[in-house]
Order: structure tokens, then C-alpha cells, then sequence
């Protein structure tokens, strides 16, 4: 595959369509900065700050675009939260859909056949392969994202967190905690 | 395609989900070229991220099935750029191009990376009122359309309830096959998991899709 595509590469590059200088700027943009850290310090936020949980749950969008990051955040960004009552999880059976901004690149596991296929029909299952059990009353809602719309989950803040700031909450947050598989580390595990 | 292998909502036989410990960002450094060749195409103006879509829902089911994710995508590159006329077979054979080259709307230089980094914006100004909104009852319409659509098959037939009304966006169905960008609502809309799956679903389940309005009809 290697050769495959180093040769679409060279003919793109021949016939002047791109710069091989800008996807150089791309991958290493995607190596080294642009991953969960974004959404994990968007959920800390939103952990101490309720008047910015607030906007962010009316408008994912603007609520991320007023913290100024550097990579910004595109249109349709829907935030969603978790409480006792209610887990989110997101996936895109179609293809891969999933908040690149915010999360990085989606792993492997998200574009499966066996996550595609479950997480709408027995997202329960999903979450013991993730070794998650939630109780049976827990409503399970399950966010698929059949259009540019892009989901993340505001997964609960973690109990005995209380003292803690936006950086130390910030280390707490998993990028699964915020697809709705996973949820957010202990204070006692940081 | 519509009703092809990777429409793969409710399908079952595909086992565990498997997630891999410090997964890299790329396992292979062509994944990232890869990657990063679909944006500066796509920046390009040279086909739709729906077109793209489209390209890779035509690859036959034991070949989806059996590759990794980005040589789906390059694959599909390749079937655009042959469609599009961008560039020939035995280019990209010989890997090297022998033929003039398209005009492209613009072309992505190290300098305006940083605008690419930012997704694409959808919304569009309506061309007609919404004709549901939050609360209605709506059953996504039995289509079965031979051109791509995003409309998931395990939706098809069922009813729902509008939970969120998005705006206007881009139409996926007419943007994929060259057919403009003809701005449709949007809607999400959720189902109730014994909707879907029959009463012995677990009833806790709640299941959302993003639809188009030309998907709904009323019940």
C-alpha cells in the first residue's frame, strides 16, 4: 500500500492538484496536536464554570469557538450530557463520523464493523466490551451521526473532585468518556 | 449505494469491539498521507466529502470488509479521480503523471493549512419553512434509492419522534451525485429501541439519527 499510495501522491503532485509541503503540515498537526485534550478541557470547563455549561449545551459551537483555540471548532458541534438517569454514546454507522476538533482522530475501534454495527441494536453489550455495566434504569441514548451534525458526550464529573481546578480535571477526562464508552478517571487514579 | 455493506447499523456477526491500547494516530505512514491528501483534494473543490462517501460505499462487501479504513479512503480517491477525470489509469499505475492536469478551484499551499483544520460548514439559508418541529411524530420513509443516501436502513419504515431541528444543511443525496448542494432541514430524530428492535428490546434504549427532510413523512 505504501507504493500505492506514494504513487497517487507523486501524480497529484505532478499535475499541481497539491503541495506535498501541506500534507507534511497536516499529518504532524494530527501527531502532535490535535486530539482529546481539546474536549477534555472543553468538559472541564463545563464542570466548574456553570454559565459556560450552559451556552455549551445550547451551542456547542460558539460555547468552544469563545475559548479561542487554536484549531477551531466547526459548525454543528452537539453537546450532550450524561447524568444519573440518562448515558450517551455516539457512534456513526455509516462511515466514521466524529468530532475531529475535539477528540483527535477517531481510533480504529469507532470505524469497526462490530462497534458500527452494535451500538444502536445492543449498545449495552458495547459497553460491557468496554468493561462498563450501567444500572438497568439507566436510560441508554445512542447519538448516530447520519449527517455533518457531531456529537460529544459531557461525561458526569467524577465524585471527590471537588477541590480540584480545570488543569487537574482536565488530566481526568478520557477521550471515551466523551464517545459515551468509557467514563472519566477517578480523582484517586490522576 | 444505498443498501450496501457499509449501511451496517443492527447487523450482527461482527463480534467484539476490540479497542486497542495507545492506538498511534497512524499505524502506517501512508494512512497519514492518505489523510491528508483526501483534505487537500477536497479543498481543491475537486469532488464533494459526499462524493467521497460515495465513492467508497461502491466498493464491493468482501473488499469493504476485508481492508483498513484508509485504504478505503484511498481507494475511493482513486475511483473519483478517475471519474472526474483528474487523472487516467495508467497515471496512476506508472505513478507519475503524463497527461495535462484539470483546472481545480484552488489549490491547498503549507500557508492556508491552518484553514483547513477547521471542518467545513453545512448550514445553508432555508429555501422553505421547516415542515416538522420538535415534538412531531414523523416515520422515516421505505426508500431504497440506487444513488448514496444517508438514511440508514434500520430506520426505514419506523416512526419517531423530532427532537432537535438543526437549520438547513447541504443535501447529501443530490451533493453526491453531482446534483448541487439543494439545502434540505435537518431534523434529529429519535426512536424508541422496541420501535426498532421489536418488544423484546430492552426498553431503556433510545436511538437518534440526523435526518433530511425528504427521509420523513408523517405517520
Amino acid at each position: 500500500m505504501q507504493l500505492r499510495v506514494r504513487a497517487l501522491e507523486t501524480v497529484l503532485t505532478e499535475k499541481g492538484y497539491i503541495d506535498p509541503a501541506a500534507l507534511d503540515l497536516i499529518v504532524e498537526a494530527y501527531q502532535t496536536r490535535i486530539g482529546p485534550q481539546s474536549g477534555a478541557r472543553v468538559v472541564a470547563k463545563a464542570w466548574t464554570d456553570p454559565e459556560f455549561k450552559g451556552r455549551l449545551l445550547a451551542d456547542g459551537t460558539a460555547a468552544v469557538r469563545s475559548l479561542g483555540y487554536e484549531n477551531r471548532v466547526g459548525d454543528h458541534l452537539v453537546v450532550v450530557e450524561n447524568t444519573e438517569q440518562v448515558h450517551n454514546m455516539v457512534v456513526c454507522t455509516l462511515c466514521s463520523c466524529y468530532p475531529w476538533e475535539m477528540l483527535g482522530l477517531p481510533p480504529v475501534w469507532y470505524k469497526s464493523a462490530p462497534y458500527r454495527s452494535r451500538a444502536v441494536k445492543d449498545p449495552r453489550g458495547v459497553l460491557s466490551d468496554f468493561g462498563i455495566t450501567l444500572p438497568q434504569a439507566t436510560e441508554i441514548r445512542v447519538w448516530d451521526s447520519t449527517a455533518e451534525t457531531r456529537y460529544l458526550v459531557l461525561p458526569m464529573r467524577p465524585s471527590g473532585t471537588a477541590g480540584l481546578g480545570v488543569d487537574e480535571l482536565t488530566a481526568l477526562v478520557t477521550r471515551d468518556s466523551m464517545i459515551g464508552t468509557g467514563f472519566p478517571k477517578s480523582a484517586e487514579r490522576a | 449505494m444505498t443498501d450496501s455493506i457499509h449501511d451496517m447499523g443492527g447487523m450482527d456477526g461482527f463480534g467484539k469491539v476490540e479497542p486497542e491500547p495507545n492506538e498511534p494516530a497512524f499505524h502506517q505512514p501512508w494512512e497519514g498521507r492518505v489523510m491528508a491528501m483526501q483534505r487537500a483534494i477536497g479543498y481543491a473543490g475537486a469532488w464533494t466529502i459526499d462524493m467521497g462517501r460515495a465513492a467508497q460505499e461502491l466498493l464491493p462487501p468482501q473488499v469493504y470488509l476485508s481492508i483498513s479504513y484508509y485504504k478505503r479512503w484511498a481507494l475511493g480517491m482513486e475511483h473519483n479521480l478517475l471519474k472526474q477525470g483528474l487523472a487516467d489509469a495508467g497515471e496512476l499505475a506508472a505513478g507519475h503523471a503524463k497527461s495535462p492536469a484539470k483546472p481545480l478551484r484552488r489549490k491547498l499551499t503549507a500557508d492556508k493549512v491552518a484553514a483547513v483544520m477547521t471542518r467545513g460548514a453545512y448550514g445553508r439559508p432555508p429555501p422553505a419553512p421547516a415542515r416538522f418541529k420538535i415534538g412531531d411524530r414523523v416515520r422515516a420513509k421505505n426508500i431504497h434509492p440506487q444513488t448514496h443516501t444517508r438514511l440508514p436502513r434500520y430506520v426505514r419504515g419506523h416512526v419517531g419522534t423530532v427532537e432537535l431541528v438543526h437549520g438547513c444543511h447541504v443535501f447529501p443525496d443530490t451533493s453526491a451525485i453531482g446534483q448541487g448542494e439543494n439545502p434540505q432541514w435537518l431534523y434529529t430524530v429519535v426512536f424508541d429501541g422496541r420501535e426498532l428492535w421489536g418488544a423484546d428490546a430492552d426498553p431503556t434504549i433510545k436511538v437518534s439519527i440526523d435526518a433530511f427532510e425528504p427521509y420523513l413523512e408523517t405517520p
